[in-house]
């Protein structure tokens, strides 16, 4: 439980989601094991612990400029912060406030949902089986807090309403973002022969995504298809952690073992089938997913179902904004990522993020990726008027 | 008085002078029990001084308050007694339409008291309770009957082994639904029940239907981004043998009565041999929209992948068509496929006899027929192999055989396996969701680190599932959060997952107390010798070795503290009393 602990702590600092020696995290299997002891927390953490059915807490005040922004927002919403992203929708569903950092306040929340924010911008979450789902978490609510953020100014831009502390926020937030270029491509490229090449450039790529800032958490997924068969993450596996957990699918559906794949397998066997193309990369980028939130039309007859269906054709430049859900229902995003993505070489899915392919090799869908999110944050420089 | 989602009723029938009678349960005790599994465990918790065989130990049928709504993959019942196989608490979720028709029938549940001097078939129809001669069914095979009792609405009802007193005897409801553990055909067949039957047209009283509708959306959004459920592998497309490939590679296939964890012709017994040779159809429980449950096109049932695994890889088997015979033979006279497997691979370990396909279906028609060594062999392989010397060879907990789940590839398995309150069960906490298929995340397999408390928090949560009554299948993508949501919607109670969380802990901890009652202790938490002796079937790039018993009784100790047991798994006072559940010295 120690390497756990500390392997979350470090993936929050790595990341830059929290500052070095902010986090407490505490795991418990009969006994407590804290990543570091601050007692004006652990003391709180434990009676916390005493009454919730888990395993592991999590408390920090994430880094800059997330914080700030959460701060902001909760200043600004009454009980809870409703972004309208994704992964807020599909596994959060709101962020709710706490008024104090009591026992009483944490539990009253924790008790029906899996993070609570603090005042002061701080954030306690909490897992069953593991610190992971503490640290997805915390991770999940720093990304819908930014995307919100973000968001709203759009809004405000539109409208000019923005008040100086949240330009000010804005503007510390955009001074800070880097977007790499195009990353140079490897001496091999492709299409990769052996299933240890795809392997080990899957892992390759896999990490330039996160250390770009492309994903956040463990979401995202990358995937190559070689002969016959598609080589996919796994589900809940990190981009910069693939070896060992990628699953080999076979296109003639004559084994299940890639029962355990990504959640958007559907989706990359249908992309892989429309283009023709043999790599796909998706993150969750967050200007491009800021931009696929703006919309300017007004008395739509899709309003309130933009993430399920929208009857406009929407873009960000030449990059198509398609609606979409995770998997594979009624409005999963198989159902309409592949046909926008022919003649392209990446879509955005509102509110969710970017799919990006490739004819290849993996560099091809990475270099989409920044590309387009690139463009998407200068147009969000543009709009805003920083 | 409850007034949504809960009928707050219970039909009580008394077989021995054919009467029945309504009871209505105070609110509070809905509120302390949710329903189902929790609701029937505080009947049977009033009979602690019985045998399984007492005429006066009852059988519970229980229902809860989802059933009936809107709510997702919430149509099931629990039936419950003391186990004849075990002795232990004996509870069984079963699907297909018997929840939902008891629910309509306005009734929580069914309480079966005493015993008939004649076979009988008890019909529920509304307020109506008819108590009709079965003798007519009694040489019949489980779909012939069926076949006449096809206008009585949901039937539930045991087959012909079950007659003959085969202790690992099921209920089979509307034909392809087994309550198949346990043994809990059996308690029907003491109180000379062949069938119940139950129809009813009302509709279910729903506190907030818009709630409802927006905790449904939240669930079918969670489920729809399950590969596991919804993928293009998942159960919905391939059934439970899904899991078969990821067994087989994760050298966790129970092979030859557990003495090796590799079946090298498993890639050509997997779901997609089934699929190509049977092209199956989808069938599920009412409420259901991941219809796992598969069909031939000729009506046959096929085997899930418990049965698939172990009437093959357990017994060396490896033909296919025989592992589909197998199941069709243990559902048309009523006997739980695991059980009746792991038995025939005692069997086969004790004898040193390999069983070919035409043995295995002769030995499972003299089980089910009690003739030949199939009456030695029809008491369980835990009762057969003591009497041969060999207890060791019954690969059972608690005298109940264990799941196609080898517990030396995945130790949260093995914990679980042990503490699990009906015996060798892979339900009450199954960590292959987090061990192997990664939900909610995945965790080291191969680890007792943190499995303590982990095993303990998944028995609460699926000790509530089954007194909600869900289907567990759906928690690989949602969780009690979002199901808390559609309670309160359907009930008007406010309660959240944490809440529903201590009402698990409490109807679990009151298991322990039932089963201590009867005498079950620590020494019963525990798996046989073998895994702790001889090491599973190494893959390409990793071992499995035995299991350390100091880390197993390490986890073990663990877990009791955190359940609130003493050093020997005995429930304690205060616990008790915190979980306000009754204590007697």
């Amino acid at each position: 439980m120690d390497r756990l602990v500390a392997k979350y702590v470090g993936k929050m600092v790595e990341q830059r989601i929290a500052d070095d020696g902010m986090p407490v995290l505490g795991c418990r299997d009969s006994d407590i094991v804290w990543s570091r002891k601050d007692p004006k927390i652990t003391e709180i953490l434990e009676d916390v612990f005493e009454h919730l059915n888990i395993n592991s807490l999590l408390h920090c005040r994430p880094s800059e400029p997330y914080g700030s922004m959460i701060e902001y927002l909760a200043a600004h919403s009454d009980g809870a912060i409703l972004p309208q992203d994704t992964e807020t929708r599909t596994f959060l569903h709101d962020l709710p406030l706490a008024a104090s950092f009591t026992v009483e306040e944490v539990v009253h929340n924790l008790k029906r949902r899996k993070i609570v924010i603090l005042p002061g911008g701080e954030i306690v979450s909490f897992g069953t089986v593991s610190p992971q789902q503490a640290f997805i978490g915390f991770s999940s609510v720093c990304f819908a807090c930014f995307v919100k953020f973000m968001s709203d100014r759009l809004q405000d831009s539109r409208t000019a309403k923005m008040d100086d502390l949240a330009r000010r926020i804005m503007n510390d937030a955009l001074k800070k973002t880097e977007i790499s270029h195009a990353h140079e491509k490897t001496s091999n490229e492709g299409p990769y022969i052996t299933q240890d090449e795809v392997h080990r450039e899957m892992a390759r790529v896999g990490k330039l995504t996160v250390m770009s800032g492309m994903v956040d958490s463990y979401f995202g997924n990358i995937s190559y298809l070689m002969d016959d068969t598609l080589y996919i993450s796994q589900t809940g596996s990190s981009l910069d952690e693939l070896e060992g957990t990628i699953d080999p699918y076979r296109l003639d559906g004559s084994s299940c073992a890639g029962i355990t794949a990504s959640s958007e397998l559907t989706a990359h066997l249908r992309i892989l089938e429309t283009t023709g193309k043999r790599a796909i990369l998706h993150g969750h980028p967050k200007f491009s997913v800021i931009m696929s939130l703006d919309c300017s039309e007004e008395d739509c007859d899709g309003a309130g179902r933009c993430h399920l269906e929208c009857p406009k054709t929407r873009t960000v430049g030449d990059v198509p904004i398609v609606a979409g859900e995770v998997g594979t229902g009624r409005y999963g995003l198989c159902n309409t990522v592949p046909e926008a993505m022919v003649n392209t070489g990446g879509v955005i899915v509102y509110g969710h993020g970017l799919f990006t392919v490739g004819s290849t090799d993996l560099d091809e869908p990475l270099n989409n990726l920044l590309d387009i999110e690139r463009m998407c944050f200068e147009e969000f420089v543009k709009l805003t008027g920083y | 008085m409850v007034r949504h989602g809960w009928t707050g009723r219970i039909l009580e029938v008394y077989l021995g002078d054919r009467t029945s009678r309504v009871i209505e349960p105070p609110a509070w005790l809905y509120e302390k029990f949710i329903g189902g599994k929790g609701l029937a465990g505080h009947y049977l918790s009033q009979h602690l001084d019985m045998e399984w065989d007492d005429p006066d130990m009852p059988i519970l049928i229980f229902t809860g308050p989802l059933v009936g709504t809107r709510a997702p993959t919430s149509g099931r019942a629990t039936v419950m007694s003391r186990s004849p196989l075990t002795g232990t608490v004996g509870d069984t979720s079963v699907g297909g339409g018997l929840g939902t028709k008891i629910k309509r029938a306005r009734y929580d549940g069914i309480i079966l008291r005493g015993s008939s001097n004649k076979w009988i078939g008890v019909e529920i129809a509304d307020d109506k309770v008819a108590f009709v001669d079965a003798s007519p069914l009694l040489d019949l095979t489980n779909g012939d009957a069926m076949d006449l009792l096809a206008d009585k609405g949901s039937v539930a009802l045991i087959g012909p082994a079950a007659l003959r007193g085969v202790r690992f005897s099921s209920l089979m409801v509307d034909r392809h639904f087994a309550a198949a553990r346990n043994g809990i055909g059996l308690s029907f067949a003491k109180k000379r029940i062949k069938y119940l039957s139950c129809d009813g047209g009302a509709r279910v009283s729903v506190h907030d239907a818009g709630e409802l509708d927006r905790a449904r959306e939240d669930i079918f959004r969670l489920v729809s981004a399950s590969p596991i459920l919804l993928g293009e592998s998942g159960i919905r497309n391939m059934g439970t043998p899904a899991l078969y490939d990821l067994m087989h590679t994760r050298r966790m296939m129970p092979t030859d009565n557990f003495r090796t964890t590799f079946f090298p012709d498993a890639p050509d017994l997997n779901a997609n041999a089934v699929k190509k040779r049977y092209s199956p159809r989808k069938k599920g429980c009412t409420g259901c929209h991941i219809l796992c449950k598969k069909g031939s096109r000729d009506g046959v049932v096929l085997p899930e992948f418990e049965t698939l695994s172990h009437f093959t890889a357990l017994l060396r088997n490896s033909d296919l068509h025989t592992a589909v015979r197998a199941n069709e033979l243990c559902n048309e006279y009523g006997i739980d496929t695991i059980s009746a497997a792991v038995t025939l691979a005692c069997f086969s370990e004790i004898e040193g006899e390999h069983l070919t396909p035409d043995r295995i279906m002769e030995l499972l028609g003299q089980i089910v027929r009690r003739e030949d060594i199939g009456d030695q062999l029809a008491d369980g392989s835990a009762l057969w192999a003591a009497s041969r010397g060999k207890p060791s060879s019954s690969m059972s907990v608690k005298g109940l055989e264990l799941p196609a789940y080898d517990p030396r590839g995945a130790y949260g398995m093995a914990l679980a396996y042990a503490t699990s309150t009906r015996g060798g069960c892979h339900l009450r906490a199954y960590p292959i969701g987090h061990e192997i298929l990664r939900k909610p995340v995945a965790t080291n397999r191969f680890s007792f680190a943190g499995k303590a408390r982990i095993i303990k928090i998944a028995e609460d949560t699926n000790a509530v599932i089954d007194s909600l009554t869900a289907c567990k299948f759906v928690f690989f993508a949602s969780s009690l959060e979002e199901y808390a949501h559609a309670l309160t919607a359907v009930t008007g109670v406010e309660t959240t997952a944490t809440d529903l969380s201590k009402t698990g802990e409490r109807i679990y901890y009151h298991e322990r107390i039932m089963n201590a009652r009867w005498g079950f202790s620590s020494k019963d938490d525990d798996l046989p010798p073998r895994f702790f002796e001889e090491a599973g079937s190494s893959g390409p790039d990793f071992d499995v070795p035995p299991l350390n018993r100091d880390d197993f009784l390490g986890a073990r100790g663990r877990y009791y503290k955190i359940r609130g047991l003493d050093a020997d798994g005995a429930p304690t006072r205060d616990k008790t009393r915190e979980l306000d559940l009754e204590w007697t010295d």
